[in-house]
């Protein structure tokens, strides 16, 4: 079985996001940039599957600009085989993504998508939902644990009751959570050999796809902050702030 | 304007997340209906049927909707879809794993987790872990929307008088089956809707020493909450977790018991009114946003705390 898993470059994780004095975004010139964190996981998911002998061949794909090459080369490091670069410039939203997604899917007669719980940028949460929708497969998002067996995959979702189990159909789409896996670590000589593994280039444009954003983004706000508070020195002071000043116990 | 609200239960109760969905609803403005999906689900449409300010409930009653499956639930979302502006569920684990499903078989942007309704196309989004708040504005003809629930009020659970209507649909997609949940300890006082929450992280080290954080909760009848990094050392249940990819809580009193405050920590809990940190190291990010701080070892000051109590 092949299986596509899909990455996003975004600002990194350790990186807090800077609202632009003009309100018209994020700050990201310059900001340092690493492939998803959601999206390691669902490499590493894949990277185990071919390790255990469910999986062939894994094709990471990324829709992005320019740079998106270097989120891809890590992939390509951390042990898939093959990258897939979807070039574009513009930001599109979940839904368009979804739509290159199902056509880089359905060329690549893939048996698997795994993705990323939700991109940390836009914290969205949609592309893996979206994706198994148009290509009409069984769905199983928030993964922590995966077995695949017999045309099936069982898997434990984290959910806010606790965990659910499912069992959904092969192919699927799947999105990965935090705890699914740890990631690799890369090594010098990955780093080397992911040089020569092949990244193919498709342009944005020559899919045919209608990607047009459906929101428009008016503005974007740094939210208002708190405003300082105190260091206490004893827990008596603090049960006594918290009885008669703030009123709360 | 015509809203319809996913409403999300367990075949007995409603969630109290659907009641701030509602409330999004009400902002935005027109009619609200519901929709009950589930199976023997009876009790959960007369109920539905009592909150302030529903002018109707559709009840689909079905095997193959008995567990909120995405492929089932969104099918139905879609037939159901035909004459509504404006479709939303609460932005819990339900809501976001069936809502983008149905949008992009209506072919429509899903605009997740609205924090404020602007008019009835633009709202405000949080992005980037809450750390910038987007207006966006939505060309499409049907809004598809998961609501924070920490922004809109619960609306009235009584005093409503809907009509119910039982609809047909719920065919079973065939593509997948529901085996089984873990349900969380019934006995704890629920994380989302507590007026007082005790987390531990990292700090706590190990989950024995968090019978300590619930002696406190049991006190200020408190729920207990954890960082990631509490969950991901196994201390505590995945439901606990508090942050970016967690539970987004806004508690009068939030209490953090050896947690550094990481951006996506911050992300789920900086929205209380009241935060505590208590922390050994005073230059722990935590202290930023803190109310009140208090430098110390927490397996000192916490047993003072409970004691003082
Ligand atoms: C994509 C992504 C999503 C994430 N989502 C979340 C999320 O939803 N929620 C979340 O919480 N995190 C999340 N994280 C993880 C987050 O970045 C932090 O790693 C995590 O919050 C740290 O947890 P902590 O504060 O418990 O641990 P640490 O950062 O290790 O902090 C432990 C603290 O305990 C203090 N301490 C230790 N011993 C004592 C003592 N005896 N007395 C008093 N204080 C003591 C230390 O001084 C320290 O400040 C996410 C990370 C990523 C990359
Ligand atoms: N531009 C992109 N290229 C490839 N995959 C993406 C892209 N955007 C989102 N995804 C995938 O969809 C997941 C969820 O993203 P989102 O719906 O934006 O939260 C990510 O973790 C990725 O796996």
């Amino acid at each position: 079985m092949k299986v596509l898993v899909c990455v996003k470059r975004v600002l990194d994780p350790q990186v807090k996001a800077r609202v632009k004095a003009d309100g018209s975004g994020v700050d990201l010139a310059n900001a340092k940039m690493t492939m998803n964190p959601f999206c390691e996981n669902a490499l590493e998911e894949a990277l185990r599957m071919r390790e255990a002998g469910t999986v062939s061949e894994i094709v990471v794909v990324s829709v992005g600009g320019g740079k998106t090459e270097e989120t891809l080369r890590h992939g390509l490091a951390m042990g898939a085989d093959r990258a897939i670069h979807v070039v574009t410039e513009d930001s599109l939203e979940p839904l368009a993504i979804a739509k290159v997604l199902k056509q880089v899917t359905e060329q690549e007669d893939a048996g698997l998508v795994i993705c990323g719980k939700q991109a940390i940028d836009g914290d969205s949460n949609q592309t893996t939902q979206m994706l198994s929708a148009l290509l009409g497969w069984s769905q199983a998002t928030f993964a922590s644990e995966v077995k695949i067996e017999g045309g099936e995959a069982t898997v434990t979702r984290e959910v806010d009751a606790g965990l659910e189990t499912i069992q959904v159909k092969m192919p699927a789409v799947m999105s990965a959570d935090l705890r699914l896996n740890e990631p690799r670590y890369v090594k010098l000589p990955d780093v080397m050999k992911a040089k020569r593994k092949p990244m193919d280039k498709i342009e944005l444009d020559s899919m045919g796809l209608d990607t047009a954003n459906r929101l428009t983004t008016l503005k974007v706000d740094e939210p208002e902050g708190r405003a300082a508070g105190i260091i206490v020195n004893s827990v008596s002071e603090l049960v006594e702030k918290l009885r008669n000043e703030a009123k709360v116990i | 304007m015509n809203n319809l609200v996913i409403v999300e239960h367990d075949n007995n109760e409603i969630a109290a997340a659907t009641l701030h969905a509602v409330t999004a609803a009400q902002q935005i403005g027109g009619d609200i209906h519901l929709l009950v999906a589930g199976h023997n689900c009876g009790g959960v449409a007369e109920a539905a049927a009592q909150i302030a300010g529903v002018a109707s409930v559709k009840v689909a009653d079905d095997a193959s909707l008995a567990n909120g499956l995405a492929e089932n639930l969104a099918g139905l979302i879609v037939e159901q879809a035909q004459g509504y502006s404006h479709i939303l569920a609460s932005a819990t684990t339900f809501g976001k794993n069936v809502m983008p499903r149905a949008a992009a078989l209506l072919d429509v942007a899903q605009i997740s987790d609205i924090a404020e309704v602007v008019s009835e196309d633009t709202f405000v989004r949080p992005i980037y872990a809450g750390n910038a708040l987007a207006t966006v504005q939505s060309s499409d003809a049907v809004k598809v929307i998961t609501v924070r629930t920490i922004k809109f009020e619960a609306a009235a659970a009584e005093g409503g008088s809907a009509s119910i209507e039982q609809i047909g649909g719920g065919a079973d997609a065939g593509l997948s089956s529901w085996i089984s949940q873990a349900v969380a300890d019934n006995d704890q006082v629920d994380l989302t809707s507590a007026k007082v929450v005790v987390s531990g992280g990292r700090g706590m080290q190990s989950g024995d020493n968090f019978t300590m954080l619930h002696s406190v909760a049991d006190k200020l009848g408190a729920a207990v909450g954890a960082s990631r990094a509490a969950v991901d050392s196994g201390f505590v249940p995945n439901e606990l977790q508090v942050g970016q990819t967690g539970k987004v809580i806004a508690p009068d009193l939030y209490i953090a018991v050896g947690i550094s405050g990481a951006i996506q920590h911050l992300a789920g809990m900086k929205e209380s009114k009241v935060i505590v940190a208590i922390n050994n190291d005073s230059e722990a990010p935590i202290f930023q946003v803190a109310d009140y701080g208090l430098v110390a070892d927490l397996f000192e000051a916490v047993p003072e705390l409970d004691s003082a109590l």
